[in-house]
């Protein structure tokens, strides 16, 4: 809401308001961008002529909605449409198939071990098997299932012994 | 055939008082085990504990604040979350007695979290099917966040009841004292009786067998006996709580109390 009015200046269309949109920092994991963790599920000028973003939630609960849909309503306002909407989009449900490859990079680069698809074998799904982001071994075990964030486990390396947090698969 | 089906789902459809009775009742019930597992925080039995109660306390208020959300539009008051939960007096809350029940020692929340888990997992999966599509949508996320609360609550419960002799006589006692509360879950009155009539929202009556089943397996895992309650508590449902109820809710809306209206 705090942007910089663009008056005088066209309002942006609805790609160019999507690059932006898509390029805002998750407010938990600020190294992942919205686009990355595939929250963003479309960016389009409504029937009443206003642009219209919709996002799904990680977890209904997740502390960060707010945050997101004021940063979103802000970028809307720099683009010059500050009648702009926010929405959240429940179905279908947000699942950790949607992280982008580079996004799934970011978090390894960051110490969080990135998700396995859900199409894996059941077993494969508890979060078995992650491989430490500190040393590299597949000698890894679950620590515990709820880590620092809502969408985070805890894994434990069995050979250098670190704790590292695992991007739970939904 | 096709026009009476037609006018059918137009029915279940338009019960819009209905489902936003529905939507406060599931609201209260997230609402008030979250706020009675946020009791846990900084005196959980290990830091593991202390996140994994206040994760799960978090999502249960995540649930409730898009369903009362729900609730104040379906109800046509235009009220927020926030006015419902914090502007209503304790008697105008549907939660059942269950989720309010105190915490009591570890066990005792692992006892409640079992019974409570269980039935959501298995009427939110039912719910989804709602002819209320914000209802609907609500419930399938729902579902797969209080499965993984399920399985924190088997875990526990295995991990007591197999343990020592003490943490195993605990966890007995806790089944013991939470079971009596569990009935009021299943409880078919007018307005679920008028929802499921209409196809228009499952009751969750029909899913206590199923249930028990799962439920039974868990404690039996557990090398403990299934507790044969001869007393049923209910009453939470109708606005008619436990004398431990007020307090909880006090505490809940103290801020804002304090500061009505306050943002920072």
């Amino acid at each position: 809401m705090t942007g910089p009015a663009r008056t005088g200046a066209q309002p942006l269309t609805a790609d160019e308001v999507r690059a932006r949109v898509h390029a805002l920092p998750d407010p938990e994991l600020p190294f992942v961008t919205l686009g990355e963790l595939g929250v963003v599920r479309g960016v389009f000028l409504a029937p009443d002529g206003r642009m219209e973003v919709e996002f799904t939630p990680t977890f209904l609960g997740c502390p960060a909605l707010s945050e997101i849909t004021a940063a979103v309503a802000g970028t809307l306002a720099e683009c010059g449409h500050p009648d702009g909407r926010v929405r959240q989009v429940l179905t279908p449900a947000w699942s950790t198939d949607r992280i982008t490859p580079s996004g799934r990079r970011a978090l390894a680069e960051h110490g969080i071990a990135p998700p396995g698809p859900t199409t894996a074998p059941r077993p494969v799904r508890i979060g078995l098997g992650a491989p430490c982001p500190n040393c590299g071994s597949r000698a890894t075990r679950p620590h515990s299932p709820f880590g620092p964030t809502r969408c985070q486990s805890v894994l434990v390396c069995t050979s250098c012994r670190e704790t590292f947090p695992y991007l739970a698969t939904v | 055939m096709t026009t009476t089906e037609t006018h059918g789902a137009r029915e279940a459809r338009g019960d819009t008082a209905g489902f936003a009775l529905l939507a406060a009742r599931l609201g209260d019930d997230a609402l008030v085990l979250g706020q009675r597992l946020c009791q846990w925080i900084t005196r959980a039995p290990t830091i593991e504990e202390d996140l994994a109660l206040s994760n799960i306390a978090l999502d249960l208020i995540g649930h409730a604040r898009a369903l009362l959300a729900l609730s104040g539009t379906l109800d046509g008051t235009g009220r927020t979350e926030d006015d419902l939960a914090y502007g209503r007096g304790d008697r105008e809350f549907r939660n059942t007695l269950l989720t309010a029940l105190p915490n009591g020692d570890f066990a005792v929340t692992v006892a409640r979290q079992l019974a409570y888990s269980h039935y959501a997992v298995l009427y939110y999966e039912a719910l989804a099917g709602s002819a209320e599509p914000g209802l609907a949508a609500c419930a399938a996320r729902a579902a797969t966040e209080v499965d993984y609360h399920r399985r924190h609550a088997d875990g526990w419960t295995v991990r007591l009841g197999l343990g020592t002799a003490e943490s195993g006589r605990r966890m007995q006692a806790a089944l013991d004292r939470v079971w009596p509360y569990t009935a009021e879950l299943f409880d078919e009155d007018d307005l679920v009786a008028r929802l499921a009539g209409t196809g228009a929202a499952a009751s969750p009556g029909p899913l206590r067998p199923v249930w028990r089943e799962r439920v039974h397996a868990v404690v039996e895992r557990a090398g403990l006996a299934v507790p044969a309650p001869r007393w049923e508590a209910r009453g939470g449902r109708q606005g008619l709580h436990g004398e431990e109820f007020a307090p909880l809710i006090a505490e809940l809306q103290s801020v804002h109390r304090q500061f009505p209206g306050g943002t920072w």
